[in-house]
This record gives structure tokens, sequence and C-alpha cells, in this order.
């Protein structure tokens, strides 16, 4: 989130698309019916389903799933096409002035520089053009600024087309489009709430991109009741994130280097961030800084400038990342060995679940660190129709570790809005349960005690890992908080008067402004600095204070970046610092410095009319065009599903996203509308979270068995009956479900043609209190979106039949 | 002492909401105590109060549970109810039919109890001591990381990563045990590391 729950209640108008908060996130759900009751805001839903958001919005529109860009693209064409737009923002804010290289283009839905073989793109004329002085060249009017090749690119979305891609009757999409574009004055804000109904596409980066444009058009980034807000699913998933638990990630958004880095050197020549106009913050240019910080965090003492502060250390990465679709792809080719779940169960939650047995069935060991029996740590276990496995020619070692759960616990968790929040143990782990950093701390140290006992490859990074805890079996999470927020190696002095002492070693550091690139200060993550400085533990902060109840609440929690809740805040008032709305205030120069409700994301002494808004980039404004920093488009384009009921209509030769990487043996297993019609969609429902809730009791009794839904119409066409049995199968899998007949989803018509949609719900599997079912990842394709992989799960198809149910 | 200063916050907060009804009639000064003389016979007066957030989705709910024992005492501690924090800025002391059965989970039946392994070929899983468990982890990661670690690529390049064994992050943990993790993951030069962010 750019913003935070709390601030929903400051909005005009909420778009929910892409997500059902009032069933997946029911207690943020609260801040939109504060928002209606005291603000007079208006909901808007969009979704294929009448979920219980749409329930209770002023206008609801259906659409079909993974057509979202042409949708939000029509909305932008509405919003140019009759001049809703906040100039004043766009002109000052964003990256609509500048001029974009000659040669750029984009034809038959493709962009410039298409390599079908590779599946990728030569991205070299997506680009600025800069003038002689080294700055982007700068002129609104040009025929190649960004605005007109925006202007021109979303033209093709007319109503028209909306409603023939998307499903949705033109009179509908007018009137989201209409209640939208009001908001493009300074005094009225949307805010756009979405989860994984919009990241679960081949094109889930791009889909969020079309409505943070869509914002940045508005004048809705930065300020209060508006922004991008993500409503990240798990506790913590967030805070993994920032704390870079990914393949190509170090903590605080840094990369891991590839093979074409050989020496640091190298690897901080592309990291300079020099500013691309002028007198622009650009403040990645203090890279360095974190990425040395986070260094001597890890190696401590053998981190030292000579070796480029243990640069050695850290992998190099031959490919993207190794996601979790390329390592179970070459865990499928019996590539891989070993493999460690911590709390995650990727039998039902990674796509095409034979795909992943079979891969399993081919490690030769598998750990499971989990409070709960998961199906990933029993998928050798033969459960019938459910798990109809080989059990005795499945060689795999399994060891299942008993972890413990959040209330056995003590730590900080990140939410979507970025507040750090820190919460205390109160109940004995059962039997032998033990808590995750004991784990890893016990097998850190087995494999370094092996490692010294016995040598073998490369062990430098083990042995010399920096582990400063007090009882080294065990770290404490005070001592790895305190970690991660920074602290002082080596004192540093004042350049100018000696005698005067900069930082003290041993102390915390106050925040990243204090982090340097020399090697004396270490810190984890420079993103959560300040979370646990000589102040003490921030993130335990409970204050309920919210000064002229702007939301903010200041001395809650602590949030990242240095306790910022709107993220972009700057943004909030006009190019001379003067507040958009003067009913909504949060941030405004005073004549000397910024102020306001918030901590000011910018320089508090930058001058409004010379320094812009977006610090992080290096043009100091945000991006309608975002150059090459995307595989598969410098704009969203529509692109249909992999497994679309329909061509697609603007380019019918283009399948799926053509820059999402597919592998051998993928594609064979896409089906298509002839063989599969009906285009199904996963989702979640509101007594369930994934595939722990079945282990609940109180919540297998709410909602005990596996259903499919289905339409009125669907259903009297298949003769199905409502609770009736039925068979839904795609090329890759099948699965049994009762039918839930219902008036919640209605066919669409697209291109002419009738689309009938299949929900199936994703919180069954074979373990636990509920009755045994199945996952939409049983028939779910093996494809992810083009920038991110993040798994196709919203959009597939399926066939259906009615057939006998179980004798009972 | 959080604790205790966040209750005396409830105590000003619920205060202005009855300072209009029978018990606000008594008077300012009084209303603490006449408020809290009023729920007296609903506290769970036995039982102590930890601070914690409901493990499902981010939106991070406040949570109050109350256990039989105190964990910080170094007692046994039982956890026998869990309620919504009302201090809590974004939940105000609801949850939703998720959070609302969290007792359930944490005293699921299928909760993982001992340390177990489940050889090749076996249809059950045995159950053995941590120091068994954990030194047959360190025994298999050890093996596979000498025999695949990958030191230089075709190029010479020093790369430094092993590519034959994964971990994938938990999206419930902490944030303190997110970095202890990455710490000892990253040590070994994994790169198939991964998390829930995409599922």
């Amino acid at each position: 989130m750019t913003n935070s729950w709390t601030d929903i209640k400051n909005t005009d108008l909420v778009v929910i698309m892409g997500g059902n908060a009032a069933e997946a996130h029911p207690c943020g759900f609260k801040w939109v019916t504060e928002a209606k009751a005291n603000r007079g805001a208006k909901l808007v839903v969009v979704d294929p389903r009448f979920t219980r958001s749409a329930s209770v919005a002023d206008f609801y529109a259906p659409i079909r799933q993974g057509t979202d860009i042409a949708f939000l693209l029509g909305v932008m064409n509405y919003c140019i096409s009759n001049d809703k737009v906040q100039w004043d923002y766009v002109r000052a804010f964003t990256n609509a002035p500048y001029v974009i290289k000659e040669g750029f283009g984009y034809q038959d839905g493709l962009f410039t520089g298409y390599d079908e073989t590779r599946r990728d793109y030569n991205r070299s004329t997506w680009d600025y053009e800069l003038g002689d002085d080294g700055y982007v060249k700068s002129d609104i009017d040009h025929p190649r600024s960004v605005w007109n090749l925006l202007k021109k690119h979303v033209s093709v979305y007319t109503p028209e087309m909306v409603e023939r891609i998307c499903g949705t009757p033109k009179d509908k999409f007018l009137k989201v489009a209409q209640m939208i574009s009001e908001c493009s004055t300074p005094t009225k804000t949307m805010t756009s709430m979405y989860a994984l109904g919009w990241t679960q596409h081949s094109k889930g980066s791009q889909n969020i991109r079309a409505m943070a444009m869509l914002q940045l058009i508005l004048g809705n980034i930065g300020v209060r009741g508006g922004g991008m807000n993500a409503l990240r699913g798990h506790s913590n998933i967030q805070g993994l994130t920032d704390l870079g638990l990914m393949s190509n990630l170090i903590p605080g958004y840094l990369t891991i280097p590839t093979e074409k880095e050989a020496t640091f050197d190298t690897y901080m020549s592309t990291r300079g961030f020099k500013p691309l106009r002028p007198n622009q913050m650009s403040y990645w240019q203090n890279y360095k800084k974190f990425m040395v910080s986070f260094q001597k965090a890890m190696w401590g003492d053998a981190a030292t400038a000579d070796n480029g502060f243990a640069y050695d250390y850290l992998p190099k990465l031959d490919v993207p990342a190794y996601d979790i679709l390329r390592i179970m792809e070459l865990m499928h080719q019996g590539k891989v060995n070993g493999y460690m779940c911590q709390g995650f169960n990727p039998l039902l939650s990674a796509p095409n679940r034979k795909k992943l047995t079979a891969a399993f069935a081919k490690l030769k060991f598998l750990v499971v660190m989990d409070p709960l029996q998961t199906e990933t740590a029993r998928f050798w276990e033969n459960h019938g129709e459910y798990n109809d496995v080989p059990t005795a020619s499945i060689q795999t070692e399994v060891i299942e570790l008993p972890t413990t759960c959040f209330a056995e616990d003590e730590g900080s968790l990140t939410n979507s809005g970025r507040w750090l929040q820190w919460h205390w143990a109160g109940g004995t782990p059962p039997g032998e349960a033990k808590h995750d950093t004991w784990i890893m701390a016990q097998i850190h140290l087995r494999l370094k005690a092996l490692y010294q006992k016995e040598g073998g490859a490369f062990a430098d990074p083990i042995l010399k890992l920096d582990w400063r805890y007090k009882d080294a079996g065990n770290p404490t999470p005070e001592e790895l908080a305190k970690e991660v927020n920074g602290y002082v190696v080596e004192d540093v002095r004042d350049p100018n008067d000696a005698t005067k002492l900069v930082l003290q070693k041993g102390k915390q550091v106050v925040s990243f402004a204090a982090l340097r690139d020399d090697g004396k200060t270490a810190c984890g993550c420079w993103i959560y600095s300040g979370c646990w400085n000589e102040a003490g533990n921030n993130m335990a902060r409970r204050d309920t204070s919210d000064p002229d109840s702007t939301g903010a609440y200041l001395k809650w929690a602590w949030s990242w970046p240095v306790n910022r809740r709107i993220l972009y805040n700057r943004a909030s008032a006009d190019i001379n610092g003067k507040p958009w709305d003067d009913s909504r205030k949060l941030l405004w120069w005073d004549g000397a410095k910024w102020t306001g409700y918030d901590v000011p994301d910018i320089a508090p002494t930058a001058k409004p009319d010379v320094v812009g808004p977006f610090i992080m980039n290096p043009e100091g404004t945000a991006r309608l065009f975002t150059r090459g920093m995307m595989r598969d488009g410098p704009f969203p384009a529509h692109y249909e599903p992999f497994e679309a009921p329909i061509a697609n209509v603007l380019a019918p030769k283009v399948r799926g996203n053509p820059a999402a990487r597919v592998f051998k043996g993928d594609m064979e297993q896409f089906g298509d509308a002839k063989e599969f019609p009906y285009a199904a969609t996963s989702y979640r429902l509101t007594e369930h979270f994934h595939f722990w809730t079945k282990h609940s009791q109180v919540n297998a009794s709410m909602q005990p068995e596996f259903f499919v839904e289905i339409s009125e119409q669907l259903a009297k066409e298949k003769n199905v009956k409502n609770g009736g049995w039925v068979r839904v199968w795609s090329k890759r899998g099948s699965v049994k479900a009762k039918a839930v007949v219902t008036k919640r989803i209605q066919p669409l018509t697209c291109d002419g043609k009738t689309v009938h949609i299949v929900g199936i719900p994703l919180h069954w599997g074979f373990m636990g209190e509920t009755k045994k079912g199945f996952g939409p990842n049983s028939l779910t394709p093996y494809v992810g979106d083009a920038n991110i992989e993040t798994p196709e799960y919203k959009a597939f198809l399926v066939d259906i039949e009615p057939i006998a149910g179980p004798v009972a | 002492m959080n604790m205790e200063l966040s209750r005396r916050q409830f105590m000003k907060g619920a205060s202005v909401g009855i300072a209009g009804t029978t018990l606000g009639a008594l008077g300012f000064g009084d209303i603490e105590e006449a408020f809290a003389s009023s729920i007296r016979p609903w506290k769970l007066a036995n039982l102590t109060e930890t601070r914690n957030t409901c493990t499902y989705c981010s939106v991070a709910c406040g949570i109050i549970m109350y256990s039989k024992g105190d964990l910080k005492k170094g007692e046994k501690a039982d956890i026998v109810h869990i309620e919504g924090d009302p201090d809590h800025p974004t939940n105000r002391g609801t949850l939703c039919p998720k959070g609302a059965g969290l007792l359930d989970i944490v005293h699921a039946k299928t909760r993982t109890l001992y340390p177990q392994i489940r050889k090749p070929g076996s249809d059950k899983f045995e159950r053995v001591s941590w120091d068994q468990a954990l030194d047959r982890v360190a025994r298999l990661m050890k093996d596979d990381r000498d025999k695949n670690f990958v030191a230089k690529n075709a190029d010479g390049v020093t790369v430094n990563r092993w590519t034959t064994t994964g971990f994938l992050a938990a999206s419930a943990t902490t944030n303190e045990t997110a970095w202890a993790t990455y710490k000892v993951v990253r040590s070994t030069g994994i790169l198939a590391f991964d998390n829930q962010a995409r599922v």
C-alpha cells in the first residue's frame, strides 16, 4: 500500500477491482464503510462475480477475468478524451512531457524489438531522448512525448471495444468511467484496493501499472484517501518481501548480482542512478551505503573494502531468478535434490498439481517446517482420489519439523500499510514445537561444524557469517531486530572537528540516513532502519493519538520508511507546496521547510518548485511510460490469458502475454476454447484463509466442503442441479465437487460469444478438519507473470459435466 | 508496561462513549471506576493477557490472547481465549470469521508436535529426536552442496552458487525470523529462494 488501512476513510471513491476486500479483508473493509458513512464516499466494484464487496457497492460492473487492462485503458481513454485530467499534477509530477526515442512503436499487439524465439524484447528504443545537457528532453507537445504516445496507445480502447473484450455492457462501463473521471479534480480522490485478482495473471504487473497510471492522471498518488493499495494476503508477506527472501533480492529491494557482474565495482557501476532531470534527489544514489551496510551485517569483519565487502560470498545469478515455477520445473526435470519449505504448502499453492507431485517425487530430500501437518509434507501418502500416489515407489526422504505458531512467538509483522507491529508470545508451544529462529540457527551451527570438521565446497560464507548472538543456538527477536535496524561498527568522527564523535561504535543507527559505504555501519535492511534505534523498539509503540483525525497514527507502531505513513506525500501539495485540497491537507511548504501530518517524503528543505516528489526515480517524476523497466512493455496492453475463451481481438495472432516465460512442454498443456469452453477463476471465501483454517474446527464447520460455483444458465445448459455433483477438468487435471448454482455469476458476451464462468474456491486438501477436497491448482496452467512469475490462477479454461455423487 | 498503558487509554476512550448513559450520569470523576465495576463480573481475572497480531491476512488486526499461566514468569501458559484488541487503530476490537476462529488453529488437532522422518519408500512417518532430525538435515544439505556447488561458471567467473537445493520461506513468521532465515540460507549460496508473495 502507498497509504494505509486507516487512511481509506479519507477517500471519495473506492474502486475494488482485482480483489474482494469485504470477504478477504473484512476488518480492513470497515474503513470503506467509514468513508461511505462519514464522507459520502462511493464504492465501485468491478469483478466477474457479484461478491459481497459488490453487494454493498454503489455500482457494480461485471468483467471477464483477465481483461482488466482493456477496461483500465478504456477508462484512461475516457478521461483523456473528456479532458478529465488533473493537469497541474500530470505536467509537474509525471513524465508525461518527456520525449521518447525515435523508433519506439507498437503494432499488432507488440512493442518494438520483439524476438519470438526468445519470447523477449530488445528494449533499447523504450527510453527517453536525452538533450545535449545529458538530461531528458521535456516537451509535452512533441509528437513523441509520453503524453502523446499514451493518448494514441489508449485510443483503441473505446467503450465499444471494452464491451467486446471484457463483456462489460457499454452503459455500465461508461458509468464506472464517469464516476472515476470525477476524481480528476484536486479536491476529489479515489483509492484503488486490489489483491491477487490482479497479480495472478500472466500480465499481473501490468494490471497494477494500468491503475497506477490512471491514478497519476487523476492526481491521486501521494494524497490522503488516494493511492495504490495492495491488500497483501498473508500477515507478513510484506515483511518477507521487504527483507528480500526471494531469489534475486537483497533486503530493502537491492538485487543479487548476476554472473555478468564479476566484481563489486562492476556491480555498483550500473547502480549509480545519476539524476535524469536537474536538481533531483534520485535517492538510489545512496545504493552503495545500503549495500555495504548489508554486507557488513552478513559477514562482519570478513567484509572489507579490499574484498569488495565479501562480494564473492554472494551467489551470482545465471538466469533472472530461480522463482518457484523455475525451481519446480527443474525439480520436474530431476535437476534438484533438496527442498525446504518453511510455513509454505506448495503442493496446494503452486500450479499444476500433477506436475508438482511428480517433481517432489524426484527429490532426494524434502524438509518441512510448519506448525500444521501440511499436504506437502505428506505428498507421498496415498489419500485415495484426493492424493492417489504410488507411495512405495516414492524415494524422497521427508523430514517434518514442528514449529511454533504466532501465539507462541514474539516479534514484528509488517502489514499492508507498511506498519511494523510488535507482538508478544502468550502460549507454551505444543509438544516439541520450536521457534523457526531456533531451527534456522541449529541448521546453521550444524552445517558450520560439519564444514569445520570436514572442509568442503567454498565454506567461507558459512564459517564467517556474522553470528553475534548471546546464545548462538537461539537468537532472540530483540537481537535480530537490532541487527535489521543497523548499528555502528566503528567510531565516525566529524571530518571538520576530530573531537566530535558523529557515530559511536556499538550504538544503534538512528535511521538509514546514517548508513555509510565505507564499512563503518552495518544494517540488515535499510528500509527498516529506524525500527529499533537508540530510542528503543519503535515497533512496539502503542500511542493511539491522531492529531486532527487524519488516520495517520504516527505514534502507533512504526512504518517504513522512517515512519512515513503515505508514500510520495509531497505530491499532496502543488508545485508551490500548497495542498491541493485544504480540507485534506497532508504536507505543505511553510516557506522554509516541509511540514504537516506525516513524515515528509522529500528532503525537509527541498524547494517545492525545484525537487520533484518521486525521489526514488532519477527523473523526480512518476512514470506513465516505464522505459525498459518491465519486460512486456513500457505501457500496458491488452493480452488474453494463455487459456482464453476468445482470441485477442486486437492482435489475433498473439497468444497470452508474448513476453511471459513458458517452459518446454507447458505450452502443449494449455487447453483451447474448443476443448475447454468455460472460463474458470479461483478465489477465497470469507470463512477460510488459504489452507490453514481447514485445520480450525470452527472454520471447518462453517465451510466444510469443496464446491464450485456456476450460473443458473450454465447449470440449465449442462443439466446440473444445485447441490448436485460435477466433474470439472482442464488439460492438466480433474476435480469433483458439489455445484453451487448461483445468480452471483452471470454469463457475459465477449466478441459476440457467450462466455460462462466457473468459480473455484481454494481452501481444500486432504489434511485438517474439513472434508477432503481439491484445489484450483489441480487445474491451473504452469505459467506466470512476465515480470515476477506470479502464476496465472485467475483465468484458465475448463469443461464441466454432472456426475453421480459418492454413495453416502 | 505497554499493556497497562494501553489499558488506561482504552478506559479513556470508553469513558467518552458512555458519557451520555446512566453510568455517565455518575460524573466524569467516577466514571472509570463505575465502568470497571460494571464489567468486573465478566473479567477473566485469573488469566494473563498478551497482545498479538492476527496470523492471517495483512490487515494485521490487533488481538488479545488470554492464557492460564504466564509465559513471562516461566510458567506453562495455555491460551484459552482470543479476542480483538479494542485499542488497535485498524480493527478497533473487531475480528472477521477467520480471526474469530484463531483459538482453534492454536489448538488444532493437526498441529505438528514432534520431529518426524519418512524414509524413502515408506508409508509412514517415524518420530525422531530434534538432534537426529537436525543432524540429518545438515548432513543432507552439506552432501548436496559439496557435490553440486558451482564456484566458477564456464567463463571462469566466480559465481559461488548452489542451485540443486531450494528454500521456500514462510509468510506468517516475524521479520526477525525472516532475517535469521535470510542469513542462513544466503550464506550457503542458495539461489532458489522464494516466498508466498506470488501466491
